[in-house]
């Protein structure tokens, strides 16, 4: 549990009740219901039509692609699938949304009843184990899934916060972009543990390639509702919701501040009220952002201008059929077949593209454990140097498992590997060709390593002496030299081997 | 019936303001109109499904078809206070006070 201990001497110890609201930006081409363009980014008011302006006597047309983002996240999301549902009009009266309403789905969403599973982490991100040496893992329930339009954006203007200015601008862009939003169960019971099913659900959007997920221009945006309790007691306390998280980091922080915030009103005998909250990032704190009114003011009801939808069987078939293997799905296959840490696991999941990576090197022939090192190591620090993705540098991961074979075969050391991976990665081409083109290919042959040695041995009569006379840390020293006479590729192990023999006499 | 308190609510809700004859009038408005679509209740209906529309259309879809609308400038010079700014075209609005939803 993260939270605080109460202020006061009471034994009373509490727990937070958690639950999440996902607004998720679907990666479609065109608005959920007008041709507009969804680009970010463009000159205010450019992606503007009728149908998104709410303008008289147009009729609203659901994007196909939409509807199958949205099943198939659901799918993805272990939820039953509505075999009929519907679009209602949800009223609230602010200029950010043209019509005055907002099409979105209240009874009948589209996909309901799921779950995902989330792994627990120690503060810095590493899995935390069972007994058995696997990841502890939580299952957060799903209670619905519904697509809806986004609405437009304020820019306060010129004079921004100061009390001067008199009105304000909106850029309708973004009315109609389409979104899928995601509730949660509150199944939540700490910052760590939003921050982390965040993180799932952003992994999952983005491996069915239906959202970037781009939490800083707005494609993921979270909502929390949060209240504490006494441990043990079966009742909810007062809910609080908050806005304007933007990092996963800030969510864990906003959820830690408001859990210590909460529990101090409760000890201190103050009453907590159902409001909406807003994280503040520079002041690191959450403050009111206003009271909340009952959701039935709303007024939601069906829409006219949509017809229902009922997602065959068929096409939902089809549908499960393109998903891909999910992270959960591969973190644990990668734990119990391929042997991987739980670490390693989660590491390589959690970009699809890596992950496909790492399994193309596994088909090609590269052993599990070298290729995550390769991958997790060098590879990584190369592609965050060089601002690359995994999927566009001229290493391919044929060569990768070709280098890994040569290592494991005793052809090459790590450490000529290693010399000549900045080439691979930037040029490509096959591993074990660019190793003949250099003659690195490591020595094996005694003969030629003993030949060696003994010239170093020569040449340095005084250290054989010492070492004779109990320096045997001088071993380091004489390996050294024959690696350098060798050029590195003398092998290590039977370089050491031969030269303790040569030593003692 | 309708009374007066949901009528303010509603108002309240859609930011209207109204005056006490504004008031009273939309209160005897409304529930005219409530009491006509009562009349529908004497129907028995326990036999029907609930539906939202006449029509029995499902699953009405487009493309995903990216097509700029041409007659755009039109949609921003229609609006009461269009607004044009170093950035672009923007729509003006009164100040609003306090956060988005």
């Amino acid at each position: 549990m993260t939270a605080a201990t109460p202020a006061k001497a009471t034994k009373t110890e509490y727990e937070a009740i958690i639950g999440l609201e996902t607004h998720c930006q679907l990666s479609t081409e065109t608005k959920i219901f007008s041709n507009s363009s969804t680009q970010f980014g463009s000159d205010p008011n450019t992606h503007i039509d009728p149908v998104c302006m709410g303008l008289p006597g147009t009729l609203p047309v659901l994007n196909e692609k939409v509807l199958e983002y949205a099943v198939k996240a659901g799918l993805a999301l272990n939820c039953r699938i509505a075999p009929y549902s519907k679009f209602d009009r949800k009223q609230y009266f602010y200029p950010d949304l043209p019509k005055n309403y907002q099409i979105s789905q209240y009874d009948l969403p589209i996909a309901e009843q799921g779950w995902l599973e989330i792994e627990l982490t120690d503060d810095k991100g590493k899995p935390l184990l069972d007994e058995s040496g696997k990841a502890r893992t939580k299952t957060i329930g799903i209670t619905r899934l519904h697509m809806e339009e986004d609405a437009g954006k304020l820019v306060h203007a010129g004079s921004d916060r100061l009390a001067g200015s008199t009105y304000s601008l909106v850029d309708y862009n973004r009315a109609g972009v389409p979104l899928v939003e995601i509730v949660s169960e509150p199944d939540l019971r700490s910052g760590q543990e939003a921050a982390e099913y965040a993180q799932e659900l952003r992994r999952i959007m983005r491996y069915l390639g239906v959202s970037d997920g781009n939490m800083q221009e707005g494609s993921l945006r979270c909502d929390v509702n949060i209240s504490v309790r006494p441990v043990g007691s079966n009742k909810f306390g007062t809910k609080v919701e908050i806005k304007n998280m933007n990092s996963f980091s800030a969510i864990q922080k906003a959820i830690d501040y408001e859990i210590t915030r909460q529990i101090a009103a409760i000890e201190s005998g103050e009453r907590i009220i159902q409001e909406t909250r807003l994280w503040d990032e520079s002041s690191q704190r959450t403050f009111t952002m206003r009271v909340k009114e009952g959701s039935s003011d709303y007024r939601y009801f069906p829409e006219p201008d949509l017809g229902p939808i009922e997602v065959s069987s068929d096409q939902l078939t089809t549908w499960k059929s393109e998903l891909p293997e999910l992270p959960a799905a591969k973190r644990h296959r990668y734990e119990t077949e391929l042997g991987l840490s739980a670490y390693d696991a989660r590491v390589l999941t959690d970009d699809r593209t890596m992950a496909e990576y790492f399994e193309a090197v596994i088909a090609a022939g590269g052993s599990a454990k070298p290729a995550a090192n390769w991958i997790m190591g060098d590879i990584s620090a190369y592609l965050n140097n060089e601002k690359q993705s995994i999927a566009d540098i001229p290493l391919k991961p044929d060569s990768l498992a070709e280098l890994i074979k040569l290592i494991e075969a005793n052809t090459i050391s790590n450490k000529i590997a290693k010399d000549v991976l900045p080439e691979l990665l930037s040029q490509g081409g096959s591993a074990k060709a660019l190793i003949e083109k250099r003659g690195l290919l490591q020595i094996s042959d005694p003969k030629v390593i003993e030949a060696a040695i003994d010239q170093v041995i020569a040449a340095n009569p005084s250290e054989l002496e010492k070492y004779r006379g109990g320096k045997k840390n001088l071993l380091g020293f004489f390996v050294g030299q024959v690696m350098k006479a060798t050029g590195g590729k003398a092998d290590p192990k039977l370089t050491n081997q031969l030269l303790q023999k040569k030593l003692e006499g | 019936m309708l009374d007066r308190e949901q009528v303010l609510k509603v108002a309240h809700l859609a930011r209207l303001e109204l005056t006490p004859a504004e008031e009273a009038q939309f209160t005897t408005q409304l529930g005219d109109i409530l009491e006509y679509f009562e009349q529908l209740s004497q129907l028995d209906t326990s036999e029907v499904q609930p539906t939202a529309r006449a029509i029995d259309v499902s699953n009405v879809t487009r493309p995903d078809q990216w097509e700029a609308y041409r007659d755009r400038d039109l949609i921003v010079q229609s609006a009461p206070a269009p607004e044009t700014t170093l950035q672009g075209d923007f729509f003006k609005v009164p100040k609003i006070i306090g956060g988005e939803d």
